[in-house]
């Protein structure tokens, strides 16, 4: 039986440098070696530097869009500018941000967490970093391939949905939805790449122990996000397809002109759509379900509730996507069984929220940075989901669709829900992958930066939407009542700007000169924090026993193990 | 060229048609529940953040290390379900009674066309077409007058929303839908297209007058007219290429590509609510609409000073 | 490097074998794919106005169904040659499931020219031909991939004995074929059958 000191035994030597050289190898050769990598950690760190460098460029295009709308008649940009600005803010966001950054914590954590030495498929998971990357290049150079109407090159324009038939040749001319059909093809091909290794790897390599109701509910997570992904990306594949088919040979799929329907379009995206909204979101619990516990010093409360929700959602979250199209004009049957579904998927979404409160609840919480962006998450995640509540009452929707009440929406479930999360997780495993630790300081000063400029921004939006602003407008006429609030949530970019850049700074300082970390800085629980910061090339020398779900804690407590309970 | 400041506040909390009533109705109740939930959910966050913070003494003990609680989370399960219940029931009713209202015989039916940016309409029972600015009668307790769209596009996808007479339905081609407001009180409303529609879609306004069942009649009885011949500027007029896209009513303009023009200067804008009906801003619009509303379907006619004058003058008499 | 991960995975706690369940999660993947363009198909059923119609220009592929359906029987029959180390047989085998395969293309290749020449059906003649066209051509498609890969393990079977220490891909590659027929079997009944 091992105990506590066996662990730290570990040596240190062997330990695989990510970026902190040490050594005098010439610059090319290092990036020769990240070039070809397959190793877990290493596509991990890229996928998500990658998707870090991709969220300040959408970021900028929001910036963009907001210095147009903060006053009335606005000119900064013109119209189709504009229209290119907020397609590509939403694409980027979706599919070369969300989705990379999950791939990057599955890709990285899954393996350490379950005590395994790499991932299923090696080869695969570099196969779908670099696919995914060449999908984003893809999409950017349509700003500079070709001439668009106005010059101004021929980046999509038809919103991060592409409804038809806006999408369909008569309308939009031109090669700019063609860029957002193959690369979004192509960045689904690499998300679904990355949700087969996740799949084989947590089924087939998990170390001796444990098994799968041991595993960390973080590995959980993205095996059921994993599942989904295999299930709801092949619609949006085959739609765009079909689009395509449309616009270059000619079919009928949505082509209104010839016989073709716009609503299945619809049908067929937001069955894709919705899904990934919960695809999106799900990583984020999972780093939320791995850090509250550990922050509170206490086990997640009701961890089969939690897996028991979290397969719910996905099952529940499959048939609920029409309400996106409360207003396209289907009967009212359907139109209630989407509510009543949609309603539905918010009682365990609610169970989740209520069982980190439980976790917080009678612990000794740490507020450290991680746990900082973790409770600002349960506070917004909370508004987010109720305001979603309110779009499920469908005739309320058919008020609210549209407007800046469901931009307020939506972003609060990705910025202020999943964002939160996502730099809780970064906060939280930056030490383990880098060996330093980020800074403190810089740490609160982000946080609170990034809370004000949020809120600011986007709680206004709520009211726009309220007063009648319908989104994707490029400007609107004074005496609306829209002056007050679209100004305010233009002053908000600039918290938000200021809070990214000290996440930026923080993250290049600490490379340098962070605090080191040692194995396990923050006293955790699951196999990651068994190996050093950052692990070795083959992650563990020796996989420590695993009994509970908690196998450090078993052996830091061998007198109150968690195995006697679970 | 700036829009007309608008003095009208589209305020979806303050219905003034009975859709829209039963949609605030039923708003209000969903708001009340989300909030009391918000009250109870993140009051107890507040609490638990604040009451166990780690003390700035950690005396490097474990809390008890508590797994679960089937009774608290029975409960916590329970109860949103019935409050999922409740509101569907309620959201249920509210869904039937706005959408199912069975269509009256007599109901004046008007049938509102998207086009990319402007919006066509026509009152197939009582023979009229005009574009972008629709006319109903009031409706009041002793003549309830409902009115019954029917929303097509011969393009895109477009929506009709004017949020203090209902909620928004799309236009979309190939799929024609109903809809059904009953306005209470007279006077202006200003609504938006709301579903993305292409280049223009912030220029897509609608205005719907309510007015009196005696003003309707009039202004249906106005509409039906042809505008009187012989006017300065007409035969110029017809012979541009206008009449390709324009119709003015008793001429030989009967292109319907664009706008209907017979009464053009009946109307409150131009552009679909881009600018006020004026006469600079008109001679602005023929001049070259593209620095109007750039990108409307409406090309720079390459016209003189001359013509941009007599056509002008032409349209100002299309009353 | 990589023949150490797959030795650790290979003896790991668990019965499953990895390729077993990465080519499951593409017959899942697939499965959805494929459900899309034959729900496509289904929404356009009996609402096309103008142009050829199903019932018009459709003939049962019943000889098409025999190959390919013959093909599985054939491709296992391969399998268990090649779990034996029954080397001819199993190349034997295969070389049947690629002519039935073949053959499976060769008449949908038939079909198309009959269709397009003489009934004047194309994938933009109305919606009935781009349902059809893809959803068929989908299918048609990863008949190919498949059959390509048996060509390769053909080929690679007539210049030397490896394939003998490839019979878990090989099953793999089985999977993927029974997966195709079963495909078949869907799109035959949605298209042929009850479409008609």
């Amino acid at each position: 039986m091992q105990n506590v000191a066996a662990i730290e035994t570990i040596p240190t030597n062997v330990s695989a440098d990510l970026g902190v050289r040490t050594t005098t190898e010439p610059v090319t050769a290092t990036l020769h070696e990240w070039l070809i990598t397959v190793d877990h950690k290493r596509l991990g760190v890229m996928y998500i530097a990658t998707a870090l460098m991709f969220f300040v460029v959408g970021g900028v295009l929001a910036a963009v869009m907001r210095a147009q709308l903060a006053f009335p008649n606005g000119t900064v940009v013109p119209p189709d500018v504009f229209n290119r600005l907020f397609t590509m803010h939403g694409t980027t966001m979706v599919f070369l941000v969300g989705m990379p950054f999950l791939a990057g914590l599955a890709n990285y954590l899954v393996p350490l967490m379950i005590g395994a030495r790499d991932m299923a498929f090696p080869r695969l998971n570099a196969f779908g970093y670099w696919i995914f990357l060449f999908g984003g290049v893809l999409l950017y150079f349509s700003y500079v391939g070709g001439e668009g109407l106005a010059g101004r090159g021929t980046a999509p324009d038809v919103g991060w949905f592409a409804y038809s038939p806006l999408t369909e040749h008569p309308f939009s001319r031109g090669t700019s939805t063609d860029y957002w059909i193959l690369s979004i093809t192509l960045t689904g091909l690499g998300s679904i790449s990355s949700a087969i290794n996740v799949i084989a790897t947590t089924l087939t390599m998990r170390c001796k122990g444990m098994t799968l109701g041991r595993m960390p509910l973080f590995v959980w997570l993205l095996f059921v996000v994993s599942g989904m992904v295999l299930v709801a990306l092949p619609p949006l594949t085959a739609a765009q397809v079909m689009l395509l088919l449309d616009r270059y040979l000619g079919a009928h799929f949505f082509d209104t002109q010839g016989g073709g329907s716009a609503i299945l379009w619809q049908h067929f995206f937001w069955i894709f759509g919705h899904p990934e909204v919960y695809i999106l979101i799900l990583p984020g619990f999972a780093c939320a379900s791995e850090i509250i516990p550990v922050f509170s010093r206490k086990p997640m409360f009701g961890r089969a509730a939690m897996l028991g929700a979290t397969v719910s959602i996905a099952f529940i979250g499959l048939g609920v996507w029409a309400h996106h199209m409360f207003t396209v004009g289907m009967s009212s049957q359907s139109n209630i069984f989407f509510v009543i579904s949609t309603m539905l998927v918010g009682v365990p979404t609610g169970i989740k929220l209520f069982n980190w409160i439980a976790t917080m609840y009678g612990g000794r919480i740490w507020f450290a940075t991680p746990m900082l962006f973790c409770t600002g998450f349960l506070f917004q995640f909370l508004v987010a989901g109720l305001t979603g509540i309110m779009m499920a009452a469908a005739p309320f929707d058919w008020q609210l669709s549209d407007s800046y009440f469901v931009v307020a929406h939506f972003h609060y479930v990705l910025l202020g829900g999943l964002l939160f999360t996502l730099f809780a997780g970064i906060y939280y495993w930056f030490p383990k992958a880098t060996g330093r630790m980020l800074d403190e300081r810089l740490g609160r000063w982000h946080f609170w930066l990034l809370v004000i400029g949020f809120h600011l921004t986007f709680d206004t939006l709520h009211f726009a939407g309220i007063l009648g602003m319908p989104r994707r407008i490029y400007t609107y006429a004074p005496g609306r009542g829209w002056e007050g609030v679209n100004l305010v949530s233009s002053i908000g970019v600039v918290f938000q700007g200021v809070a990214t850049l000290c996440f930026i700074w923080n993250v290049v300082r600490s490379l340098r000169r962070g605090a080191i970390a040692g194995n396990d800085p923050w006293d955790a629980w699951t196999l990651e924090w068994a190996t050093t910061s950052p692990p070795p090339e083959y992650n563990f020398a020796t996989v420590p026993e695993v009994r509970s779900s908690r196998p450090l804690w078993d052996l830091k407590h061998p007198d109150d193990p968690d195995w006697k309970f679970e | 060229m700036t829009a007309p400041p608008i003095a009208v506040v589209t305020n979806i909390f303050r219905p003034l048609s009975t859709p829209a009533e039963s949609i605030a109705a039923l708003s209000w109740l969903v708001v009340g529940v989300c909030l009391a939930i918000f009250l109870v959910v993140a009051g107890l966050l507040a609490y638990t953040v604040v009451r166990f913070r780690r003390p700035a003494v950690d005396l490097d003990r474990e809390p008890a290390q508590v797994y679960g609680s089937s009774q608290i989370e029975i409960a916590w399960t329970v109860i949103p379900i019935l409050i999922v219940i409740v509101l569907t029931m309620a959201t249920a009713r509210v869904i039937t009674e706005v959408q199912d209202r069975p269509r009256p015989e007599d109901a004046l039916t008007v049938r509102v066309i998207g086009h990319q940016w402007w919006w066509e309409i026509r009152y197939p029972s009582l023979g009229v077409v005009t574009a972008n600015e629709l006319h109903i009668p009031v409706s009041t307790s002793s003549n309830q007058r409902p009115t019954f769209l029917q929303l097509d596009s011969v393009d895109v996808a477009h929506s009709f929303w004017v949020p203090q007479l209902a909620g928004k339905t799309d236009l979309i081609p190939n799929h024609p839908n109903w809809m059904w407001i009953e306005p209470k009180v007279e006077g202006t409303y200003i609504g938006n297209c709301a579903e993305f529609c292409g280049l223009q879609h912030a220029n897509m306004l609608i205005r719907v007058v309510v007015e009196s069942e005696d003003a309707f009649s009039q202004w249906i009885a106005h509409q039906k007219t042809n505008p009187p011949a012989g006017q300065p500027g007409e035969k110029l007029f017809l012979g541009l290429s206008c009449v390709n896209c324009h119709t003015v009513a008793g001429t030989s303009a009967k292109g319907t590509f664009g706008p209907d023009l017979t009464h053009l200067m009946s109307r409150q804008t131009l552009g679909s609510g881009v600018m006020s009906n004026t006469s600079d801003n008109l001679r602005h619009w023929i001049r070259d609409p593209q620095t109007v509303k750039p990108g409307n379907l409406m090309p720079n006619m390459q016209l003189s000073d001359r013509e941009v004058d007599q056509v002008r003058d032409y349209l100002m008499t299309l009353e | 490097m990589n023949a150490d991960i797959k030795r650790t995975a290979d003896d790991s706690s668990t019965a499953i074998d990895r390729g077993q369940v990465g080519v499951i999660c593409v017959i899942v993947t697939e499965t959805a794919l494929f459900t899309i363009f034959v729900v496509a198909y289904l929404f356009y059923l009996g609402a096309v106005q103008s142009g050829p119609q199903p019932k018009d220009v459709l003939e049962c592929p019943w000889w098409p169904t025999i190959c390919l359906l013959s093909s599985s029987v054939t491709v296992t029959v391969a399998e268990r040659a090649l779990a034996r180390r029954q080397f001819r047989r199993f190349v034997g085998w295969v070389a049947a499931t690629l002519a039935l395969g073949g053959e499976f293309i060769r008449q949908t290749a038939i079909e198309w020219r009959r269709l397009i020449v003489v009934d004047h059906l194309t994938i933009k003649t109305n919606a009935f031909g781009s349902t059809f066209y893809s959803l068929v051509g989908l299918h048609a498609s990863h008949v190919i991939v498949g059959l390509a890969l048996l060509m390769l393990v053909l080929g690679v079977s007539l210049r030397g004995r490896s394939m003998l220490d490839q019979a878990r891909r090989f099953q793999f590659l089985a999977w993927y074929w029974h997966f195709v027929d079963a495909v078949w079997v869907v799109v035959v009944s949605v298209v042929y059958v009850v479409g008609r």
